[in-house]
């Protein structure tokens, strides 16, 4: 925890029923809690909503964040709640500004572990250039809830030059991605009670906003499809843009980049990597001719040293993935029926 | 990876494959043992690379897949009626018992708890005290070692509230049952490496013997079952029968001694029902007598009917071999991994859900 900022002297070292009340308890906390730490020329105004102008493309998007255990190597639900929605509008080609900030918090909650969240979503805020403009606050009962959930929506001014849309994809098509695969759902996995095991990894949360704003300035329209694999990992993004475009997808096993600490613990826990959620990762659908000159630009990025084109858009096999692996036999890839569970031995 | 990577070398695979196809003249039907040598075929497209006239036969070794319905009953009994805390291995908690599978037990309140090991399990008991805590204990001889671990570091602690509830089954007797099946199209065996790296290679000596066939312990990378293959042809063609190890790296002859141990300290050999098989003598596990109060089955009176299976699935024919996943007429319609009439379609080593989720449509 930062020293500048202490956790704020209150009456109560734990959230209870009356800090979702609306009265002056709540008051008390979101002064020195929320309006101290994320404070700006909208959200001090304490309206019910915040007023402001927005011209032209805009873009929007929600999420609701629920996460166990709360803070793992590399974040917590904080920063991830913050990234999570700035990555939903940077795949829609914008640039998020403005930011909702929703708790629902469990009675019995430890006010400085609430405090530590709000410094993360500080410097997350901060980290991605948005601000906070409205929010609210509720508490449920104890074991009514996991701690903390958080949702946030945000909205944001669309990339002049973004024409982000499935329908412009087409065969020939590269497939990118930007970095090392299933770090973030190895993480918390690694942390979970039941399956400890050591690892020095961390979580990939991040804001992708300001790369994917810096590749549309150079390859505009070229750039046909951005897509966030967060939950259901790459094979489920890639499905659903198999179904959802009707074409087919080749991949190749040996281009997608994993990193060996996770492809062991992959092993070991019997998980396909391909599913395992990500946080600060993006798959790219451009077009053939630029593809490389992507991959280039990518690669600059302080994330992107292992970004990779992983596969291509093709017209056989319409609706379905099919990866070489690496030994070059060839296989579908689907989608999951349910959760992925590890296996027994 | 060290030990991984020159296992799954396109070279050495396109060699071996190579050496398959020019030894193998005749039609051959060979079962991998194990459900994670079967995953492993599926998942790195090996079946489409292999030879048509070898057919590779998808056998028993998936330890979700047979255990029985009535089992999962109980141990839905247990967490739901009895308000144990119930841990289990992941796999095994969507596998549908006759009313509910674990995961609704969990979703509608029970304390359903997914482990790696079972120690952790002893581990939850202590901190505990007040609750009964019971671990499933379902697999081959493969993780019988740490099952029997766990009674025994329990028993050690004295703790009075872990037990187990087990389903122990053993490969050899199952690999004898289907070979004594009059339908049986098995020319040979890649027994299950895993298996034999706990209880060494003697057992099969007997099975290679009766049965006149060749058996090749073999693992589970695509390098390892194409040796394993190939193995197996050159015998079969030169009309030979013998005991084999391809997985020389982790089975040793006689096994993992202090495993065999423990297993034998805890455990006794008892007849055992195969889901899918029906009984077959001498094939499980049974907590022994001195350690009773382990044993979840003596443990608590478990009231549960009979419960009887899916007549339409046929997901015994699929274990025994007798017909390819996607021969049965409700692969894919009536059966899902969502919504599953038999194990095999649930466990990641089943061999109906390895086809499913692979899109194997051929057979």
């Amino acid at each position: 925890m930062n020293l500048s900022c202490p956790v704020p002297k209150l009456d109560f070292d734990s959230i209870h029923l009356g800090h979702g009340s609306g009265g002056l308890l709540t008051s008390q906390l979101l002064d020195a809690g929320v309006f101290t730490l994320l404070g700006n020329e909208l959200l001090d105004k304490k309206h019910d909503g915040a007023v402001f102008t927005m011209n032209g493309r805009t873009a929007m998007s929600t999420d609701t964040f629920v996460v166990s255990p709360l803070f793992f190597e590399g974040g917590n639900i904080g920063d991830l709640a913050i990234n999570g929605t700035v990555n939903d509008l940077a795949m829609c080609g914008a640039a998020a500004q403005y930011l909702s900030l929703g708790f629902v918090l469990e009675e019995g909650l430890k006010l400085t572990t609430f405090w530590e969240i709000l410094l993360s979503i500080k410097a997350a805020c901060e980290a991605a250039g948005v601000k906070i403009i409205t929010g609210d606050t509720k508490v449920v009962e104890r074991g009514k809830g996991d701690q903390v959930f958080i949702n946030t929506t945000g909205i944001g001014k669309v990339h002049a030059r973004a024409n982000i849309d499935i329908d412009r994809i087409k065969p020939g098509d590269k497939i990118l991605l930007s970095g090392p695969l299933a770090r973030h759902g190895i993480t918390i996995m690694s942390q979970r009670q039941g399956l400890q095991f050591e690892t020095s990894l961390s979580s990939d949360t991040r804001p992708l906003n300001k790369i994917v704003l810096a590749l549309l300035d150079h390859f505009g329209e070229g750039i046909h499809l951005l897509r966030d694999p967060t939950r259901g990992g790459l094979a489920t993004v890639l499905n659903e843009i198999a179904k959802d475009a009707g074409v087919g997808i080749d991949l190749s096993q040996k281009n997608i980049p994993v990193e060996e600490e996770v492809s062991g613990a992959c092993e070991m826990l019997g998980l396909d990597p391909l599913y395992v959620a990500n946080e600060g990762l993006f798959v790219a659908v451009v077009d053939a001719a630029m593809a490389d000159a992507f991959l280039q630009q990518l690669r600059q990025w302080e994330h992107g040293a292992t970004a990779n084109i992983i596969g291509e858009v093709t017209q056989e096999h319409a609706r379905q993935v099919i990866m070489k692996s690496t030994i070059g036999g060839r296989r579908v890839v689907n989608m999951l029926a349910g959760e992925q569970l590890p296996r027994i031995c | 990876m060290k030990y991984i990577s020159e296992f799954r070398s396109p070279e050495i695979v396109e060699a071996l494959l190579k050496e398959i196809r020019q030894t193998a003249k005749g039609d051959w039907h060979i079962m991998e043992v194990c459900g994670g040598q079967t995953h492993s075929l599926v998942k790195n497209g090996l079946l489409n690379m292999l030879p048509s006239n070898i057919q590779m036969i998808h056998g028993p070794g998936c330890p979700v897949c047979v255990t029985p319905v009535n089992l999962i009953d109980k141990a839905v009994y247990l967490a739901f009626e009895r308000g144990v805390i119930l841990c289990s291995f992941g796999d095994m908690i969507r596998v549908p018992g006759s009313g509910m599978s674990l995961l609704e037990a969990k979703s509608k309140g029970a304390d359903v708890r997914i482990l790696y090991s079972p120690l952790e399990a002893v581990k939850i008991a202590r901190e505990n005290p007040e609750r009964e805590v019971v671990f499933f204990a379902v697999g081959f001889e493969t993780t019988a070692p740490a099952n029997a671990l766990s009674v025994l570091h329990a028993h050690r602690e004295g703790l009075k509230n872990y037990s187990i509830l087990t389903s122990h089954v053993l490969v050899p007797p199952a690999m004898e049952a289907i070979m004594k099946d009059e339908d049986c199209r098995v020319d040979a065996f890649l027994a299950a490496g895993h298996v034999c790296a706990i209880m060494g290679v003697d057992e099969y000596y007997p099975l290679v013997e009766k049965y006149k066939l060749p058996i090749v312990v073999t693992g589970f990378e695509p390098v390892d079952l194409l040796e394993g293959v190939l193995m197996t042809v050159k015998q079969l063609e030169g009309h030979e029968f013998k005991l084999e190890n391809q997985y020389t790296r982790v089975v040793e002859a006689k096994g993992n001694r202090s495993a065999i141990a423990v297993i034998d300290e805890i455990f006794e050999v008892t007849d055992r029902e195969w889901r899918g098989i029906g009984n077959i003598p001498l094939s499980g596990y049974a907590v022994k007598e001195n350690y009773r109060d382990y044993d979840a089955h003596k443990k608590f009176r478990i009231d549960t009917r009979e419960a009887h299976e899916d007549p339409t699935c046929l997901s015994g024919e699929v274990m025994k071999g007798k017909i390819k996943p996607a021969q049965c007429p409700n692969f894919g319609t009536r059966c899902t991994p969502v919504k599953p009439l038999g194990a095999p379609m649930v466990s990641s080593e089943g061999a109906c859900a390895a086809y499913y989720h692979f899109n194997i449509q051929h057979v």
